[in-house]
Parts: C-alpha cells; structure tokens; sequence
C-alpha cells in the first residue's frame, strides 16, 4: 500500500510483487451519514445498492433533519477502509444521496435508544431499579411482572445493559441503532450541494437541431 | 424528424441497382450446389469493386422508395388537430420531441394505449413497431451508440417492461444513454396485483442510473426532462420511467422547464489540476507506459484527443473490447484488443509495463483476470468520470476524475514530448511481439482444418468489403471475439458489441437501432446462431419497415464459446453446447428476407456483396467449423500471463 500513498515512488523491485485487492484489507466498524432527499423509494435505493454492492450493514437509521425535504441516514458497518470509500462512491452515483460522509472514529458522538422489557416481581425489582439508576437509565413503565427500560448511550454501554438485565429474564428488546455527530462545530453541509444551480432541461445543440427540423413536431391540439 | 429516415426518396443512390423484387424482399434461396454461391433474385452477381455508400436506402424512382413516401405523406396528412383536450401521454410526446427524440422503439400493451392514442398528433417521432420488447430496448441502444443521442424504447406495464429489462441492463453495464419508458397500472391499483402489474420501478432499480414513477400527469414535463439529462450527462446510463395509465390520460397544462435542479447529481468533468501535474510527472518517468483506452474515450468524443496525446509521448494505445475504434486501427500507437481474448502481445505489453494509464475504462475481470497478478510492476493512472470506477477493482496510484477528452486536453500539454526514437528499444520489442503473436493466430487462407470456412476470415472479408466504416454489431459469443480482433475498425462508434452484460440476441436489433441513428452508414450484425435465435423475431421489424440491416449469420450449429469452455476447461464434456438452429433460409424466405449463402471461401465475397446489393435488409449464411476456437484464451480466475494459446491440434492457433 506504500504505492498508494507516494504514487511517484518507485515500483517494488525484485520478485512479483502481489497487486492488492481492494476491500481485501482489514475490516473494522465504520459510522458513515448519507444525507439524502425525503421521497418515497430511497431507503430502498440505499439498502438495495449496499446490498447489491456485497456490504453487510449492522444499522441503518433514518430520521428528518433541520431541512424540511432532506433525510439523514446513519449507516454502521464492518470493511476495510478502502471498501467502505468505495461504497460512499457507490452511493454517490444515487440522484438522491446528496452527500456521504464517513465519520471519524474520534470526536463522535454515538448513541442509540433501547427499550427493554425485564422480567421483574416484587422479590427482584428493587435490584433491577438499582442497576438501571447505574447506567442512568430511565423506567418508563411498570407492570406487576414486568418493566420497560428506556435506555440511550453507545453500543458497547447498551451491550453491557442488556447483558445485566439478561439476568432477569429480557421479555422483549428494540434498539434503534447508531445516530452519531461529530464533536465541535464542524457540521455535515449539505448547503452548498443544495444551492449547487440548474442546468437547462434541453442543452442548446439539441435545441437548435430541434428548432431546425421543419416537420411539424406536434398537431396542435385544441383545448 | 422522420424525413430523416424516410426521406431517402431524395438521396442520391446511383448503386441502388437492386430490383424493386428484391426491394421487397424476395428471397433468393441457396441452391443444392454447395459450390455455387446463390445468386439473388435480380441482384448483381458480379458487384462492382467500389461501393457507394447509402445503397441500402431505397433508389429514387424504385417501388420501396415511393412506398415509404407515400407512407410518410399519409402520416402526415392523417395527423388532423382532434377536438379534444391535452393529455399527459401528449405532454410525453411534447417532452421527448423537445429532447430531440425522432425515433422511438416501442410496443403497445393496455396501460400504455393512451399513448398510442396520440402517436399520431406527434409526427415528428417515428414510432418502430419491434416484435419484442427486448428488441426495443437493444434497439434504442444501437441507435444511442451510433449517434451518440439518447435512444428510447417503450413497453407496457408487466411483462411488457420485464421484457424490456434485458436491454436496459445491458445498457446499464455499457454506460449508453438510454430512457426506457413503462406504462403502470392506474395509480389506485399500484400494489393490489392488477392485471399485469409488477413491481416494475422495484425492478429495474438496481440496473438504471435512476428511476423515476410518475403517477401524475403534470409532473411528466419535469420528469422527462430530468431523464434525459441524467442518461446523458456525465456517464451516461440507462434512466426508467414508469408512468401510471391515469397519469397518460388525465388532463394537464403543465408546462415544459427551462431548467431542471437535481443538486444530487453533479458530475465533475475538469481533471484536479495538482492529480494532473502527479500523473504528467509519473508519465514523464516512466520506461515501459502502456495506454488503456476504453468505452470512455468514444463516449466522451475523445479520439482525437487520445491519438494527440498518445502522438506527443509515443505511447502505444491499446484498447478494451467496448474501446474497439478509440483510436485507427492502421495507426502505427494502435497496438490492440487487450483481456480475455485479447492479443496476446497486448496482454504482454500490459505485464511488463512500469505505467499504466487508464482512460475511460474500468478493469473489468475479462480485461485484469486475477488481480492479484496483474501488471505486477505498474503503477496505475486512472481517469474516468465516475469516481465509482476508481479504486473499483484495482487500487490506483493516481486517480483523476473527469471528463476522458478534458483530462487529455489538460494533460497533453504538461507532459514531455517524446518522439518513437526517443522509445526506439521499448516499441521494438512491443513490435516483435506484436508479429509473433500476429503471425501465430491467423487463419488467412479462409478455410480451417476441413475446409470449413474460418470465422476469422468471414471476419476480415465483411470488414474490407464494407470498406471499415460501416456500422458493425455483434452479438455475443465466439464472433464476437473473432470481430473485435479481425475486423479491423477505423472509425470511432462503428462496433457494437455487448460488452458488460454479455447479452446473447443483442445483435439484430442493435443493428436495426445503428441503420435508424447512423442512416449514412451501412449496418450490419455480426451474429452467431445462439444468438439470433434469440431475437430473430426481429427479422420481421427490418422487414416491415424496411430497416436495411444486413445480417452475417456465422453459423456453426453449436454454442461455440460454451463448446469451447467445455472442451478446453470441462475437459470434453459436452453438454447443451450443440444447437441445432433451423433452415434459415427457409426461414428468411418465410419473412421475406433476402437470404445468401457460402460454404466456401471462394463464396464469402460474393454472398457479402449480393447482401450489399440488396436495397433493405438482407441474411447472409455463412456454415464455419464447428469446432474452431478463439485463441489465445485466459481462464476465469488466471492471469494475463496464464494464455492458452493452443489446443488439441498443434494447427489450432495457426
């Protein structure tokens, strides 16, 4: 991969080097935000393409932003980091995507949202409040047998959570995957994309061959 | 714009010599002799030795020429303003006459009947009745890469558009502008599995560079105008429309747009300055740099600005199957057809290299084989508008995105000129292996093993005796090896071929798409019997409209590439690669084709001349060994350096 970064550097001598092959590198977790239009089909489009391109994806979250119009996906997954630019790539040929930003692992704020339904009687459920006071998770309803935990932090801190109250007996467990934003004021703009200007609907040589022809394009129609 | 097509009335075709009988099509039957080449029914036996181009449009005065006349007139004259209102299957019409359109490929289906309701209020599109839909889509390909326009085909809801998803996707897999339009269900019965509803725009998703369902009618100028930017711009592709029936017949007065906003889709076509200045230096250093011209370079209208650049640094050119025509194939920088099948000199040239510079193509597994071993000691130049492709399947040293023919303009001036003596030892030995390998792969005397004609030499003949500059699409398989390799292209955008999705049945229609875009140009397909068994309902369409494709039919009664895997990589173990095809020229006889036929290679310039006499569409059977295979040949999963390049017989590669 020396190659790769000094493309002026002199090509490895002596035996046949090997050629890499892209995605064939280590694999590690990756949090990538695609912003993209509202409109109905492009999750399919997202999904379609990630799968069709031979990535698997852990979550996939979708939500409105601060711009009427415009969604925000959040996308974990595992690859290496050749791949997972490829894959931006990919989605970049999508009309919809209109940008894709593979967040840095440092300066990111992670979180997702679990509710978690635990088994609970009378005997146990002053130990279950106390775990859930630990992670500063929330109750927000509770049943003769049971309780719902609301729960937002990392992966690894919901993980570690569940794996508590697994103890308990888990009735029913939803988690929403991974939003993410990077620290400090840097923001993903997608501003400059959406103000980026028009083309023409018809580009002017084709116009002006139109305008020559001089059959009658269409019979006029009476309203 | 149909005078475009039609009216050859009032070209000037002084070899249009063909008998109104054969105008129309009268079948001349191959006689018993197999040593005498039949002879067509009026047309000259003995051609002339120069060619006129055009003789495929009807001659003045013939009985065809004022039959198309007569047809135009009628068109024109029964286009009467109706008393009714403007519909959305009008706003259709308006909006692909805006873009241009003049021909459009289509077949008629329930939902999309509003359309055909108003054909006739739009003249100025000619609408080609195909016999399948998957002609359509194959047509409107061949148009597109011939003229270099958006082609357009047409089905209806369901199969009709299922139908047509062979085409779109090979034009996906081959980046040619395309807009395939779909009728659906009226919109209240999307999703309740009305009668010939399918998920259609589900379908096509992955295999259009975009979608688009309309469902009402105002939004269809918009729309329109929106796919046709985005199959054109950039790397063209194949974009999808689906229209609901209500959207066709519902009433609108929505205007056409000045403009379209799509701030998702904005191509970069000027090379970054400081990755060209990188490459110029690493062009400058290099020893042993080989140029990969693709698909990119005709796409983008680059081949004056490849030979320019490949002039200035001495750089021998070689090219991908679907870069066949990037540069002249006389040119002394041309140096050959490079992957699977490709010369083995140029697989050669490519190992050794110590720079590869990458335009417009996209190392494809048939070009790179194993990567892994691939031009081991190259660093990689890779220009290409979609920066997708980049770092795709190899990983790339100096990446540039843009337009190939902008890129080359701002990159030939930064680098040092340098003349072939400057490379004197490094083009020597290219030459010398270009004449080995040249010297061990031909089949010149037209005949192979048995007698049989050599594909190799039909090759070769149809290209010198359609002076290399008719419009050539092959279908898939063997031959369409055999044509990349020894037809001998000359000009840019005159081979057609497959390349990407491999689609079998490609060749006819893509024909009949190349004689409507590029009517100045002789059109011929180039096919196999596998394949033209799977679109020769198309023979029909060519007939009808008097599309004058001519069809070289090289028939060797097997699935030849599938024989030849069998036989080199499944150690003989035949299996479904003998095809038995039909008497084809009863079968032309049946559609009113023209038929020749040889068996010999004293018979093969005769028959292509016959098939040139012909004024419209015309068969020419060629028999060839059944068992000849295209050599040198890499195995699936090899390298370039892994050829095969003999087989059985020590006489096979000669």
């Amino acid at each position: 991969m020396a190659a790769m970064n000094d493309p002026l550097a002199a090509p490895t001598a002596g035996a046949t080097p090997s050629r890499y092959i892209p995605g064939s590198g280590s694999a590690h977790r990756h949090v990538v935000v695609v912003i993209v239009n509202d409109r109905p089909g492009v999750l399919n489009r997202v999904s379609s393409l990630v799968r069709a391109r031979n990535f698997n994806i852990e979550s996939l979250v979708v939500g409105h932003t601060e711009r009427p119009g415009i969604s925000r996906m959040t996308i974990t997954l595992q690859g290496d980091d050749f791949a997972v630019e490829q894959m931006g790539k990919q989605l970049y040929r999508l009309v919809d995507v209109l940008k894709v930003q593979d967040m840095p692992q440092e300066h990111l704020v992670e979180h997702e949202l679990a509710l978690v339904k635990v088994r609970t009687t009378n005997r146990d459920r002053a130990e279950v409040l106390r775990i859930i006071e630990l992670y500063k998770g929330r109750v927000i309803d509770v049943a003769p047998d049971s309780l719902i935990v609301e729960h937002s932090g990392t992966e690894q801190e919901i993980d570690s959570l569940v794996a508590l109250l697994a103890g308990f007996g888990i009735r029913e467990l939803v988690r929403t995957g991974t939003v993410a934003m990077a620290r400090g004021s840097g923001v993903v703009d997608v501003e400059g994309i959406l103000r980026s200007g028009t083309v023409p609907a018809v580009p002017e040589s084709i116009a002006a061959r139109v305008a020559a022809s001089t059959a009658p394009a269409t019979i006029t129609i009476e309203e | 714009m149909t005078t475009e097509h039609a009216g050859a009335t009032t070209a000037d075709t002084p070899g249009g010599t063909a008998t109104a009988a054969a105008a129309t099509g009268t079948t001349a039957l191959p006689t018993g002799d197999p040593g005498t080449p039949a002879p067509a029914t009026g047309a000259p036996a003995a051609p002339s030795t120069t060619r006129s181009v055009g003789r495929h449009v009807p001659a003045a005065g013939t009985a065809a020429a004022a039959e198309i006349e007569r047809a135009r007139q009628a068109m024109l004259s029964d286009a009467k303003p109706r008393n009714r209102t403007r519909i959305g299957a009008d706003a259709l019409c308006e909006a692909l006459i805006r873009q241009g359109v003049d021909v459009v490929f289509g077949y008629p289906g329930g939902v999309i009947l509003p359309l055909y309701d108003v054909w006739e209020d739009h003249p100025a599109i000619r609408h080609v009745l195909v016999r399948h839909e998957q002609g359509a889509a194959h047509a409107a390909d061949g148009y597109a890469r011939v003229s270099g326009r958006v082609g357009v085909c047409l089905g209806t809801s369901g199969p009709g558009a299922t139908n047509l998803v062979t085409g779109v996707a090979t034009a996906q897999l081959d980046s040619i502008p395309m807009v395939a339009i779909t009728g659906n269900v009226p919109g209240a019965l999307i999703g309740k599995d009305a009668f010939q509803e399918i998920d259609i725009t589900g379908i096509t998703l992955p295999m259009t560079k975009h979608n688009f369902l309309v469902r009402k009618a105002d939004d269809i100028p918009r729309v329109i105008a929106e796919a046709f930017h985005l199959a054109r711009t950039g790397r063209p592709g194949p974009v999808h429309v689906d229209i609901t029936k209500d959207a066709l017949t519902s009433e609108t007065r929505a205007g056409h747009p000045e403009t379209i906003d799509l701030p998702g889709f904005k191509p970069t076509f000027e090379g970054h300055p400081r990755q060209l200045r990188i490459a110029a230096e690493a062009i400058d250093k290099a020893q042993r740099p080989v140029i990969l011209a693709g698909h990119g370079i005709l796409l983008s209208g680059a081949t004056e600005e490849l030979r320019t650049f490949a002039e200035r640094t001495s750089i021998p050119v070689t090219h991908t199957l679907l870069g066949v025509g990037d540069m002249d194939e006389r040119h002394p920088l041309s140096y050959g057809l490079m992957g699977m099948h490709g010369w083995k000199h140029v697989n050669r040239a490519i190992q050794s290299a110590d720079l590869l510079i990458a335009l417009g193509m996209r190392f494809d597994d048939r070009v790179t084989g194993n990567v892994s071993t691939y031009a081991p000691n190259a660093r990689i130049i890779h220009v290409d508008i979609d920066p997708s492709e980049i770092g795709k399947n190899v990983a790339v040293d100096v990446p540039i995105v843009g337009d190939v023919g902008r890129v080359l303009r701002a990159l030939t001036p930064l680098v040092a000129e340098r003349s072939a003596d400057d490379r004197a030892a490094y083009l020597g030995q290219l030459a010398e292996w270009r004449s080995e390998s040249e010297g061990t792969s031909w089949h010149g005397s037209g005949a192979w093993r048995d007698g049989y004609l050599s594909a190799d030499y039909v090759i070769s003949r149809l290209g010198e005796l359609t002076d290399h500059d008719a419009n050539l699409s092959s279908d898939v398989g063997q031959h369409q090896m055999w044509l990349a390799r020894y037809a001998g292209f000359r000009r840019p955008d005159s081979h057609l071929s497959s390349g990407g999705l491999g689609t079998m049945g490609y060749g006819l229609p893509a024909a009949m798409g190349a004689a409507l875009g590029q009517p100045d140009k002789e059109s011929w397909a180039i096919v196999g019997d596998g394949g033209l068994q799977m679109t020769s309902q198309e023979f029909m369409t060519v007939v009808a409209d008097h599309i004058p494709v001519k069809v070289a039919l090289l028939d060797n009664g097997k699935l030849g590439m599938i024989r030849q895997w069998q036989e080199i990589i499944y150690g003989g173990h035949y299996h479904s690669s003998h095809l038995p095809g039909p008497d084809w020229a009863k079968l032309a006889e049946a559609y009113g084709l023209a038929c020749f036929r040889a068996r010999t290679p004293e018979e093969v310039d005769d028959a292509i001349r016959a098939a040139q006499a012909v004024d419209g569409p015309a068969l020419v059977w060629f028999s060839i060994a059944e068992a000849q295979n295209v050599l040198p040949m890499m195995p699936a999963g090899k390298g370039l350096s892994d050829l095969i390049e003999t087989w059985g017989d020590a006489a096979e590669g000669r």
